[in-house]
């Protein structure tokens, strides 16, 4: 790197800057790393390059900057780059007039310069703070923009274009300039001139309304343009366009989830089924027969009709939990959509109630194998390492600037998420008893409180209810976002100060759909009136419709009495948080929308809740026919071996150290079981728990389950599956099986295909089965429908790729006294290993399936009152203290849930399954390849509700009885040589050293 | 001595206030949160309070460097007034960002010709990253030390690498005592601490540093997050020690009033 001394400018800058002294001037600001220091930059896209296997001989400098507007001088730019721009020590700087010849000189043989800028209108947080701290210093600054800054060696065309479109730039965010900069000044927005619009609908054919439909991405159906149509016509005008807008976003699938709670009907083997709504006839209603089941023990407070489902904690605590998705976002751009998903839900649970206080994360992935061939992408696809890392920076960034611990997650990876891949974002929040529930109140003043509106984000709502294709990228571009972290850490803290002195009436987050949805669900039983010129912009030359639907990160909307709003304000100004009336609450059932003295919308909150027209849909399910397994021959104990080492390494089995680590999974002081547990700190623990309030000895706990494997087969075994395992992981650590409350997130392809929908259906029927036997209340719950990806093949034709049938559970459980929780690490040599539960013919969308490449089998299935006492009894012993490790098995079966328990704790296990009972197999094999099947199940089969315990031997005989009826076999003990093995009927099926495990499992997913 | 008061600075951004103003409590102070604004408006009340705690977080979004925005702001608004309280014998500690914002001011170690003598800046990884090390002190001089020799704690920081200007500031500080607290292994040793024992890549390991009067302290890692046996990431198998390591720091600090 050529050496450049601090500070310099050539003579005519100077001198230039000098004579611009009080007009404007544009500087730039270029900031490299000192000699010694890493330009880390420079790293990452050589990183990425090597991914992408752009020529290796390609050399890079980055630089980052600033651009600074305003009657700035070259003494100014002098200062404020030493007292605040560039860090002392370890940064140097070069800065100019933006334009000058000093910013573009090559460096040695690097002569090809770069510039990449967030687009127009783009949130730019880091620019935000820069101007804020400027202007707190007293420089006289009017705009600053960020940008980065790259030097490259020549490169061939292809390797440019690659290093332009996939590495440096993402065009939906951002721009590329090639060569120096050229611009005479940063400037946003233009003077908005208001011009009220009708849209008129009366004649219009069925071809022009649905042209209307899709010009405006309004994504209603045929059906509801004409109810719209119609409405507008009984009252005798046309609507304007801020009225069908507002319609189009109460009545989109993600704000009404019209398909799920609507009609369908519904066939599958067992003969037909008509749903009014279906949601509520499966899932909430079985909410509701726990809650009339446990009469006075009810512990359920608020369900299905809050921003997020709530719980009681203790007896002044409740809780409450949402998990949300934000997958089309993230497909575009990958660390603006996971970053806003976050943001999203955590404004979900301050929104709840009157504001629970977040105080924890969990998130789960779903992607294509990182390891996916360039070569085998669709076109307008970005590759699966890069949305991951950009998904999992997203979350980072945003949740650990939140202060809210991440503490849980999963990641799988399936061919079918590349072109949609899955981001599930949840919250979980503590509010206190009395501020659980909300009411506007006539009257209450509408404000909006934190980031301004701009228009980014416009058409989320509708965009997210349609499918992804190859020109997603390009068509939606408004509706991909960057969020500020902080900006949202200022309105949670003004908002907690505000609850606890009682200052308002009602809460709500925007999310999709702006303050159209916000303003509209809080004013549903009242009315409102909103004063649109009043919102406090970006920029200039936002319309009237723009600002309503904008979907502008960090905003919320509360109710306040007018004889409070001095104080609420107040309030606001001493924590720097911009709070604005907007409208009013007025009980006339209408929603009206003025600019200026301008009434430009006026609809009836009727027309807006209940005038969509109700929606039949046709849903079948045909069972999947199932098929045996190939039989194949007893294998060596090196083949059984490598089958175990494959699983360990497979990606959705294999550590996810890399992406815990980035998250705090540790503020807020309340850690309890990390994430990572074991001698080394690092085993999988089966689910974290925290203690939410500081000097109380309760615990949450917090978990998943999800296989969309199982789903190819029967997705009600899927569904009762996940609720499984979501339960057992919580239940291992120790949470009460009688206090532990679920959240369902489906995300499926296209559901207008009958046989699409009905496997969905299929899921939400065994969802209900199960909660109700199991008395574990579903409380919450989110879909996201059409997950499906479209292009053209070489060949000219038309493809579409549907994900999995894919449903989260995520499960919330409560510690009594975190003194008793357990982790999954053996403690001991000595001690005794049990399996509970019994082993069956599972081996359907199983791991060692999956690693072996075949297929056929049959699926997990759950016995609900067997799974029920299970629970119970196994929570019993773990009250008594009776257990040392527990460790739920999933994916992979016996043999990866004795592995890991086994590296995790630095111990080894001698393992024999002589006692472990098999259903369905014969006991005694007849024949080898029945021996060949029966050892593959007994290690690898993925049946429910078992777990691997180490128990002390003195405590063997309390254990069993704490146990009861439950199936409990002896499977060997804990040794201290670091040894795994495994015998089957006389046999040495496993044998391996622990270290070879280990680094299978933890090779995988360990990314620089 | 009454209770010692504690003022737990918050800004924008401020995220670990109320764990560290727990833990204050805990060991025996009297925990008070304050906002930036309202200091920098009436920076008089910091007259009332015994001991001022930068706690951790994202200050400003760590925008443009973390801790560099409230460390210029503090700087240019509450310099003066920082310096009396120092001056009166009162004790000020950084926790992470604070540590960050303590260095990044000058307050912790001043300029001199040549400009600031040391920073903090991004972990070798480029990353954040979250995990426990062992930490060794020298407790010469630091009063938040006093009687603790080795401890272990969670870090959680993507901008934590110590970075002196030269070797002469390193040699100066180390001589001085004021490389209070450094990262080691298990068994104490710290002649060759590789990553991850050294997570970040600091220069000699740094972990922590004092000031020439050892009462105003900075350190990267989270004491806060270890004040009770359950925070600890192996009490599940190593069983309950009494109370976390970090708790002895905060006792110190309100233990050097009422001595």
């Amino acid at each position: 790197m050529v050496d450049v001394v601090t500070n310099t400018t050539n003579s005519s800058d100077e001198s230039q800057a000098t004579q611009a002294n009080e007009t404007t001037t544009l500087w730039q600001v270029d900031i490299f790393p000192v000699a010694g220091q890493p330009n880390r930059l420079s790293a990452e896209v050589l990183d990425n390059a090597k991914d992408l296997r752009v020529d290796e001989s390609l050399e890079v400098i980055g630089a980052h900057g600033f651009l600074i507007q305003g009657p700035l001088t070259h003494q100014h730019l002098t200062r404020l780059t030493a007292e605040l721009l560039v860090e002392p020590v370890v940064e140097r700087c070069e800065f100019a007039l933006v334009g000058s010849d000093s910013l573009a000189q090559p460096i040695g043989e690097l002569t090809n310069l770069l510039h990449v800028l967030p687009l127009p209108g783009v949130t730019d947080p880091q620019a935000e703070s820069a101007l804020m701290a400027m202007r707190h210093l007293g420089f006289p600054v009017d705009v600053v923009r960020t940008f980065k800054k790259f030097w490259t060696s020549a490169l061939s065309e292809t390797d440019r274009n690659l290093l332009q479109s996939k590495i440096l730039c993402n065009d939906s965010i951002e721009m590329i300039v090639v060569g120096k900069l050229e611009l005479d000044e940063l400037q946003l927005g233009q003077t908005y001139e208001f011009s009220k619009r009708d849209i008129p609908l009366a004649d219009l054919s069925d071809e022009a309304l649905m042209k209307i439909s899709q010009d405006w991405t309004l994504s209603l159906s045929l059906i509801e343009m004409h109810t719209i149509r119609d409405h507008f016509e009984s009252l005798g005008r046309a609507p304007t366009d801020i009225e069908l807008e507002s319609i189009a976003q109460t009545w989109s699938e993600h704000c009404s989830h019209k398909t799920l709670a609507g009609r369908i009907s519904y066939r599958d083997e067992n003969g037909e089924r008509q749903f009014e709504n279906m949601l509520k006839e499966t899932i909430f209603s079985a909410t509701m027969q726990i809650r009339s089941d446990l009469g006075e023990n009810d512990w359920c407070v608020s369900v299905f009709k809050d921003n997020a489902g709530i719980v009681e904690f203790d007896d002044s605590y409740n809780i409450a939990f949402k998990v949300e998705t934000h997958n089309r976002p993230s497909a575009l751009e990958p660390y603006g959509g996971a970053n806003t998903g976050i943001g999203g839900v955590i404004r979900d649970t301050l929104g709840t109630g009157l504001g629970a206080k977040p105080i924890c994360n969990t998130d789960v992935f779903c992607f294509a194998s990182p390891d996916t061939p360039y070569e085998e992408l669709p076109p307008g696809v970005m590759h699966p390492r890069r949305i991951m890392k950009g998904v999992v920076s997203g979350v980072r960034d945003y949740g650990n600037r939140m202060g809210i611990p991440t503490v849980n997650g999963a990641v799988f990876f399936d061919e079918r998420y590349v072109g949609n891949p899955l981001v599930f974002c949840g919250n979980v929040g503590l509010i206190p008893k009395e501020k659980s529930f909300k009411e506007v109140q006539p009257n209450d003043l509408i404000v909006s409180i934190g980031g301004k509106t701009g228009r980014d984000g416009i058409h989320g709502a509708t965009f997210s209810s349609a499918e992804l294709t190859e020109s997603s990228d390009i068509t939606s571009g408004g509706a991909v976002q960057i969020g500020n972290a902080i900006t949202e850490k200022m309105l949670m803290d003004v908002l907690l100060i505000a609850r606890d002195r009682e200052l308002y009436s009602s809460v709500t987050d925007c999310g999709a759909g702006g303050y159209s949805s916000a303003v509209g669900e809080m004013g549903e039983e009242l009315g409102a009136e909103v004063w649109l010129d009043r919102v406090p912009l970006k920029y200039d030359g936002l319309s009237y419709t723009e600002i309503w639907i904008s979907e502008a990160q960090e905003r919320m909307v509360f109710a306040i009495p007018e004889s409070n709003w001095e104080q609420f304000e107040a309030l606001c100004a001493s924590e720097s948080v911009v709070a604005t009336v907007i409208g009013q609450f007025k009980p006339t059932g209408q929603l009206v929308l003025k600019f200026g003295d301008e009434v430009v919308g006026d609809v009836s909150m009727s027309m807006l809740h209940d005038g969509r027209p109700p929606i039949i849909r046709e849903a079948t399910y045909q069972p999947v026919e199932s098929s045996d397994l190939p039989s194949f021959d007893f294998k060596t104990t090196e083949q059984w071996t490598t089958d175990l080492c494959k699983i360990l390494a497979s990606p959705n089995v294999a550590s996810k150290h890399w992406i815990i680590r980035q998250y705090d999974h540790e503020v807020q002081g309340g850690s309890v079981i990390k994430p990572l547990v074991g001698v080394q700190n690092d085993g999988p623990g089966d689910a974290a728990v925290v203690r939410p309030i500081l000097d109380s000895r309760r615990g949450l706990a917090v978990s998943c389950g999800m296989n969309p494997l199982y789903g190819d087969l029967d997705t009600y075994h899927m569904a009762t599956s996940a609720i499984d395992e979501a339960i057992r992981n919580c239940v291992s650590v120790g949470a009460d099986p009688t206090r532990i409350a679920i959240l369902d997130n489906f995300c499926w392809g296209y559901t207008d295909r009958p046989e699409t929908l009905g496997s969905l259906v299929r899921a939400a029927i065994a969802c209900h089965d199960l909660s109700v036997v199991m008395q574990t209340p579903f409380i919450s719950g989110k879909d996201s429908l059409h997950n499906e990806f479209s292009y053209t093949n070489d060949e000219g034709n038309r493809q579409t790729i549907s994900i999995p049938s894919t449903l989260l559970i995520s499960a919330m459980g409560q510690v009594p006294d975190v003194a008793n929780c357990v982790t999954m690490d053996l403690k001991k040599a000595g001690n005794a290993l049990f399996q509970i539960g019994v082993t069956g013919d599972h081996l359907g969308g199983s791991h060692w399936t999956l690693v072996n490449q075949i297929s056929g089998g049959k699926v997990p299935t759950v016995l609900p009152e067997r799974a029920k006492q299970t629970f119970i009894h196994l929570h019993d012993a773990i009250q008594k203290g009776l257990v040392r490790s527990c460790h739920d098995m999933s994916e992979g079966g016996l043999a990866v849930a004795v592995a890991e328990m086994a590296f995790a704790g630095g111990l080894g296990a001698q393992i024999n399954t002589d006692s472990v009972g098999i259903e369905i197999l014969p006991s005694e094999p007849e024949s080898e390849i029945d021996l060949s099947y029966a050892t593959a199940a007994l290690l690898f089969a993925e049946s429910n509700t078992r777990f691997v315990v180490e128990i002390e031997p003195e405590n063997i005989d309390q254990f069993k009885t704490a146990m009861g009826d439950i199936d409990v076999q002896q499977l060997g003990m804990v040794i201290s040589e670091p040894q795994l093995t495994i015998d089957v009927a006389h046999n040495t099926i496993i044998q391996s050293d622990l270290m070879t495990l280990k680094n299978a499992w933890l090779g995988t997913l360990d990314w620089k | 001595m009454p209770q010692p008061n504690v003022l737990i600075l918050r800004a924008p951004g401020t995220n670990c206030d109320q764990e560290t103003g727990y833990a204050f409590d805990l060991a025996g102070g009297n925990s008070s949160f304050v906002h930036i604004n309202q200091l920098i408006e009436s920076p008089g009340i910091i007259r009332d309070y015994q001991i001022l705690c930068l706690p951790g977080g994202f200050s400003y979004g760590d925008d443009i460097a973390a801790g560099r925005i409230l460390a210029s702001q503090m700087q240019s608004r509450l310099a003066d007034v920082l310096s009396e309280f120092h001056a009166a014998g009162k004790l000020i500690l950084g926790i992470c960002n604070g540590f960050q914002i303590l260095i990044k001011s000058g307050f912790l170690l001043p300029s001199d010709d040549e400009g600031l003598p040391a920073t903090l800046t991004w972990n070798d990884s480029g990353r954040f990253i979250d995990c426990w090390v062992n930490l060794k002190t020298d407790n010469e001089r630091c009063v938040f030390l006093q009687n603790i020799e080795q401890m272990y704690l969670p870090i959680a920081h993507a901008e934590g690498k110590f970075v002196p200007r030269n070797e002469q500031v390193l040699n100066h500080l180390k001589t001085n005592h004021q490389l209070a607290l450094s990262y080691c292994l298990a068994d104490g040793s710290n002649d060759e601490v590789a990553y991850p024992h050294n997570p970040n890549g600091s220069t000699a390991n740094v972990a922590g540093v004092c000031d020439t009067t050892g009462r105003i302290f900075g350190l990267m890692p989270h004491p806060e997050r270890f004040i009770d046996p359950t925070h600890h990431p192996r009490w599940t198998r190593e069983g309950n020690s009494a109370a976390g390591d970090g708790l002895a720091l905060f006792q110190n600090a309100i233990n050097f009033f009422n001595d």
